[in-house]
């Protein structure tokens, strides 16, 4: 409260009419910077997806983890396919090659760089 | 000098009922939690003190982060999300002070963890979507030679993500507090050593503790990144494909 005060009261020393047209004029300078940092903000805000992490060890550590998951997703189905159906080895096969598919897809996702079709009408 | 990962045994305590280290901790961690919030909203204040306010903190950043994710819909999954947040950066912290055992060092309690959340998922999918949930897998726009290989491998994607969440938290936690312990170790073994090595021991002892303060940022930010994703694969649960 003190501050705004103490410099209202320098203002009315001063003679009044140029200063009125300096204080506008800052203030129209204020109002252009804010409405540019807002339009930089909102331009900055909308992102594919949510990734929390800034550290670049977080996001290896993130990406890794949802690339070897597909692999082993598809292992895991195809060892399951083979004692199912005895299709050994055939069923580890084609999932494991299909896993790397899927790794590389949730990989991509993580990334931003394949937007994926469900999260389109997140926002 | 004792081994690196000997800090992830589990041992016994009741052998009777299998009441293990891990167990007690888990324990301790609801404990801290459920003491911790009644302690702050204990006064119900309308300005809140310190406690209070932090409580309150925790509450709005969970409820933003799940309203971002999944809409005011969402909100329904709030007592799973937050507790889950709560568990995993309580159990992360707990671990952080030397002596206590980590419980989501442990890919089992992680694992579990994650197979809840896909459980809510697929459970609550079908509850709300029947079939229509499906759909999930099928991805519009998609030449229809392709369909096959397209649903095989968004199924396998969908499978791979519990097998991801849980390995995130786990590995982050093991790696952190492996690398934290060899570090401290080389300390011990360079005083050993003796003669010139020990001029080289604070080394290692400044980047213990440069790691302890990178771990408590992974502590926290591992899980926000579970709570994350929870919310996003719930998403999928609630509006699924098109």
């Amino acid at each position: 409260m003190a501050d705004p005060n103490e410099r209202n009261g320098d203002n009315e020393r001063k003679p009044g009419s140029a200063d009125d047209a300096d204080l506008s004029a800052r203030l129209q300078s204020l109002d252009a910077r804010i409405s540019q940092a807002s339009a930089q903000r909102a331009e900055a805000e909308p992102r594919p997806r949510p990734t929390s992490d800034s550290s670049a060890l977080g996001q290896a550590f993130r990406l890794s983890a949802e690339f070897v998951a597909g692999v082993a997703a598809g292992g895991i189905l195809g060892w399951i396919v083979d004692r199912l159906f005895g299709t050994s080895p055939w069923g580890l096969i084609v999932c494991l090659i299909l896993g790397f598919c899927a790794g590389m897809l949730n990989l991509m996702r993580a990334a931003g760089m394949v937007k994926s079709a469900r999260y389109d009408d997140k926002r | 000098m004792a081994s690196p990962i000997e800090q992830f045994q589990i041992k016994p305590i009741i052998p009777v009922i299998n009441f293990t280290n891990s167990s007690l901790f888990m324990i301790g961690a609801a404990a801290v939690i459920v003491g911790g919030l009644l302690l702050a909203t204990r006064k119900r204040a309308v300005v809140p003190g310190r406690a209070q306010s932090m409580a309150e903190v925790l509450h709005d950043f969970v409820a933003n982060t799940l309203v971002d994710a999944t809409g005011k819909e969402g909100m329904k999954f709030f007592p799973l999300v937050f507790s889950l947040f709560m568990f995993v950066l309580t159990a992360n912290m707990l671990g952080m002070i030397p002596g206590f055992f980590t419980v989501t060092s442990h890919i089992i309690v992680t694992f579990a963890l994650a197979l809840l959340v896909i459980g809510t998922v697929v459970v609550y999918g079908f509850m709300k979507h029947g079939t229509h949930f499906l759909g999930l897998f099928v991805p519009s726009g998609v030449p229809a030679w392709l369909l096959p290989f397209i649903v095989v491998i968004e199924l396998i994607s969908f499978l791979s993500r519990p097998i991801s969440l849980s390995l995130r938290l786990f590995a982050n936690m093991l790696a952190g507090h492996i690398a934290l312990k060899v570090f401290a170790g080389f300390v011990v073994s360079l005083l050993a050593a003796g003669g010139g090595l020990m001029i080289l021991a604070p080394l290692p002892l400044l980047m213990a503790v440069a790691l302890m303060a990178l771990e408590f940022l992974v502590a926290a930010l591992q899980a926000y990144v579970f709570t994350v994703l929870t919310c996003i694969y719930l998403n999928d649960a609630l509006h699924p494909g098109h």
